[in-house]
């Protein structure tokens, strides 16, 4: 029973941290290795508002979110606009961004104990006889929020729709007169938006730390890849099936082998099935 | 190799992508020495079939043998170049960084063309770029022109087409399947290709041609098959393939006055 | 450029670089020296170097520099001459500096065999393992091989085999300095050699074929895979060749061979240095390597700036160094009004 509960909570936090990264992917095809240090700074901008600024905890999060927002859409429009189309470039660019951002974070020494995150409520509650500590409720209640926010957005705005648009064909889209280049960057944005929620939802567990943005980086990966790059429903059912398997491995195995898990799923998904469990791109099929 | 048994036989191929019938249940024979035409309405599904039989995409369903021997389904596409089947493509794809003729080192060097080749392949030292650019001689490139050094991306899509069929005679094929190989050309290019084709046919190579180009196809093949929405509609002369009634109603749609085509 | 006259940059092959096409190289000492030069600088250069720096410390960024030179000539190799972006060189050194561990430290094999050995075996092991993940295209193969240097160091970190999180000690070490370092100066520059008259062989053709169309191989009746295989066999004999080597320096196999280092500056020399012609990243490794040791005492603020680096490289000249400077050296350019 404890495993149905944990699990559930660890699917839909790793569906969390996988949302701002496969959005990215989907709409303009980049994949944003810098996504787990957008995490770690939307954290930092909240802990920097509350504890340094002193603000209310809405208004902080609020700046935070903005200011993320505001660092994705930069990363994009100074770097990523110059390497659009040269896969491997992007790859090596965002990834080096990500990595001169979390280096650079841990050279000023934010590590440790010391920076944490408050929790919204102190206090377990008891669900069919599993203790399941406040926070980790939220992190469902905001999961589906978001999930259905996202929904809404995507099927209900000019904007999300544009997104969706995109998705499915650039070239298409732009003979609409959507621009390319301002829906990648709205979709970076959002993307670092949503790393944020995440961020601020799941950094309470713990403390912040730069190890977390590597994991998140990974764990989002493979989220994505064994989904299926561009699924919503295929990132949604990889994280279930991710996060099952990571507490499964826990209870059996050990916690040493979690991130194993989420690595080999990458390897063995891309050996056997390299567009994912609902892949729609078929990219690695090429028209011959 | 008996008289009567097909050089190829393909027997009800299907193939499906998500909810798009490519093929549906397509069987033909090809025989030795044959040019097989293949023509149809667009998205009917001829570039499937090549690729199905080629192996570059893995059919649903349906078998072929080639001189007998039975083609598997999760054949590599490499393999089945290597037994004899060379193909084009639709779109070109030639090796934009390299120079025309050091184009036709890459399938000098395969396999099967080392085994084949003999002396026009350069034998076990060969030359490869001497026997390149006989290859490209015998194709049409001007020889002494400066026409075969150009890297391939700087060529025009007459030669480019002519590269393709370069290509696939540098690894001695016993069939070539043809993807559009008039597509992009002028009259005039098509006229200085067609002697091409016919001296390949005399030469013992079977051909399979995809056109859009009717009047030059029926030129050259002896037998056309029609497809339409991955059907095989009819198979048979020139002739009794145009004057039949669903083939015109493909081409042009019904309740329309269809001109005699000449 | 004055907007109303219209500009065009015209590039033309310099008169001596005519004048040195096919035989006429030999012609006279000019000619004969503008071709070879550039070449003698570099191999002069490469093997005056251990004499010119006698200072310990120096002695051993040389054999580091060459060690990442040699992981980003095969970066180089994979990615502009077959089109394999390996994001995991640190997986190659690795392996090699496991192996050439176990054998020295555990089964007390002299060096003069754990080398040779480590490098083959190791070649083999990488590529064997390696190759379900051929067949995968771009990106997918780049995210794949990021993946197999960090699986790796988890599971011995978690299994806590061959020295788990300490690592492998007592691995025996170099006789002196010098063979240290002139055994791999010698190498650096062998490879490099036999790798350019590689890549431009029929095979090496064959190979450069993939990266530009490889549905046109596989039609030609060449097994794709198979090439791929043999061109990351050749990159991982370099790699473990230099995590071998690497076990012996230090006298030490641990996890951090398997560090984000050894897949990093690879790439950040083969951008700054220039892709595509083997050399560059030779450049890019000497340029690299001594700011990354100089700056260790910063700590990871080291990673930022060649990070930063790397990033600046790929924006504005991503040609690199080198094919700017071979361009600059057999061509000059004019603006002509047209």
């Amino acid at each position: 029973m404890d495993i149905l509960v944990y699990g559930t909570v660890n699917s839909l936090t790793l569906a969390l941290m996988a949302l701002g990264f496969t959005l990215v992917y989907g709409v303009s095809r980049l994949p944003n290795f810098a996504h787990g240090a957008l995490y770690i700074i939307a954290g930092f901008a909240l802990w920097a508002g509350l504890n340094t600024l002193g603000l209310h905890y809405a208004i902080s999060a609020l700046l935070a979110l903005i200011a993320i927002g505001i660092v994705g859409a930069a990363m994009y429009q100074g770097v990523l606009i110059r390497v659009r189309g040269m896969a491997t470039s992007e790859i090596i660019a965002s990834y080096a961004i990500g990595l001169a951002i979390l280096e650079f974070l841990r050279w000023l020494g934010f590590k440790g104990m010391t920076y944490t995150l408050p929790v919204f409520k102190e206090g377990i509650i008891w669900i069919f006889g599993v203790p399941v500590d406040w926070q980790r409720i939220l992190i469902i209640i905001i999961g589906a929020m978001v999930f259905v926010f996202l929904w809404a957005f995507t099927h209900y705005t000019k904007i999300g729709l544009a997104l969706r648009g995109m998705a499915q064909d650039e070239r298409a889209a732009m003979m609409l007169g959507i621009d390319s280049d301002r829906m990648a960057i709205v979709a970076m944005a959002l993307g670092s938006i949503l790393a944020g929620v995440a961020a601020f939802v799941l950094l309470p567990l713990g403390n912040i730390a730069v190890e977390a943005g590597y994991s998140v980086l990974i764990l989002a990966i493979a989220v994505c890849i064994v989904g299926g790059l561009g699924s919503w429903v295929g990132a949604l059912l990889a994280s279930f099936l991710l996060g099952f398997l990571q507490i499964l491995t826990d209870a059996k195995i050990g916690s040493h082998f979690r991130i194993v898990v989420a690595l080999m799923a990458i390897l063995l998904t891309l050996i056997l099935r390299p567009s994912g469990l609902f892949g729609r791109q078929k990219e690695l099929e090429e028209r011959v | 190799m008996a008289e009567d048994q097909p050089l190829l036989r393909v027997a009800d191929f299907s193939k499906s992508f998500g909810g798009v019938q490519a093929l549906s249940r397509v069987s033909f024979d090809v025989h030795e020495g044959d040019v097989f035409g293949i023509i149809g309405p667009n998205g009917s599904g001829k570039t499937t079939l090549v690729n199905c039989i080629t192996s570059f995409v893995k059919r649903d369903s349906g078998s072929i043998s080639f001189k007998g021997q039975e083609l598997k389904r999760g054949m590599p596409p490499h393999k089945v170049a290597d037994l004899g089947i060379a193909r084009t493509f639709q779109i070109t794809r030639p090796y934009y960084t390299l120079p025309a003729y050091k184009n036709l080192v890459i399938p000098l060097l395969s396999p099967r063309a080392r085994r084949t080749g003999g002396w026009r392949g350069g034998g076990k030292h060969g030359d490869r770029d001497t026997v390149g650019l006989d290859i490209l001689e015998e194709i049409g490139f001007e020889r002494d022109s400066f026409i075969p050094y150009k890297l391939a991306s700087a060529l025009p899509t007459g030669y480019l087409k002519r590269l393709e069929l370069a290509r696939c005679l540098a690894i001695r094929p016993e069939l070539v399947i043809c993807d559009e190989i008039f597509s992009g050309l002028s009259g005039s290019e098509i006229a200085t290709m067609t002697p091409l084709i016919e001296k390949l046919q005399m030469e013992g190579v079977t051909l399979i041609m995809i056109e859009h180009r009717l009047r030059e196809l029926f030129r050259v093949a002896n037998r056309v098959m029609v497809l339409n929405f991955g059907e095989k509609l009819i198979e048979g002369t020139a002739e009794e393939v145009m004057a039949d009634e669903k083939v015109k109603e493909a081409y042009f749609g019904s309740d329309q006055e269809v001109m005699d085509y000449a | 450029m004055r907007r109303d006259d219209q500009y065009r940059l015209e590039r033309l092959d310099r008169g001596i670089k005519i004048r040195t096409g096919g035989i006429y190289a030999i012609s006279s000492w000019r000619e004969m020296s503008y071709l070879m030069v550039p070449r003698l600088v570099l191999i002069l250069g490469l093997l005056a170097l251990p004499i010119l720096m006698p200072s310990a410390y120096w002695q051993r960024v040389i054999s580091m520099v060459c060690i990442y030179a040699l992981l980003a000539i095969g970066f180089d190799l994979l990615a502009h001459f077959v089109g394999l972006v390996s994001l995991g060189g640190a997986f190659f050194i690795g392996v090699g500096g496991y192996l050439a561990g176990i054998l020295s430290s555990y089964k007390g094999v002299p060096m003069v065999l754990t080398i040779p050995i480590a490098t083959l075996g190791g070649a083999i092991i990488c590529t064997l393992l390696l190759v379900p993940c051929l067949p995968l295209r771009g990106v997918y193969f780049a995210i794949a091989t990021l993946m197999y240097p960090l699986i790796l160091t988890r599971f011995i970190e978690a299994l806590n085999i061959f020295g788990g999180t300490d690592g492998i000690v007592g691995v025996s070490g170099f006789p002196s300095q010098w063979i240290e370092q002139y055994l791999i100066i010698t190498l650096v520059i062998m490879v490099l050699f036999s790798i350019r008259r590689l890549v431009n062989t029929d095979y090496g053709l064959v190979m450069r074929g993939v990266k530009d169309n490889d549905q046109a191989v596989r039609a030609s009746g060449i097994s794709i895979t198979q090439v791929k295989a043999v061109a990351v066999f050749i990159t991982s004999l370099m790699g473990c060749f230099g995590g071998a080597y690497l076990a012996h320096i230090y006298m030490w196999s641990g996890l951090s061979q398997f560090a984000l280092d050894f897949s990093i500056i690879p790439i950040a020399a083969t951008v700054i240095g220039g892709g595509g012609t083997l050399v560059g990243p030779i450049l890019g490794a000497f340029i690299l390597v001594p700011i990354n040791e100089l700056l260790r005492e910063l700590g990871t603020l080291r990673i930022v700036f060649y990070c930063v680096i790397l990033v600046i490289f790929i924006m504005f000249k991503s040609e690199g160094l080198m094919v700017y400077a071979e361009r600059k050296y057999h061509q000059f350019q004019q603006w002509k009004k047209v």
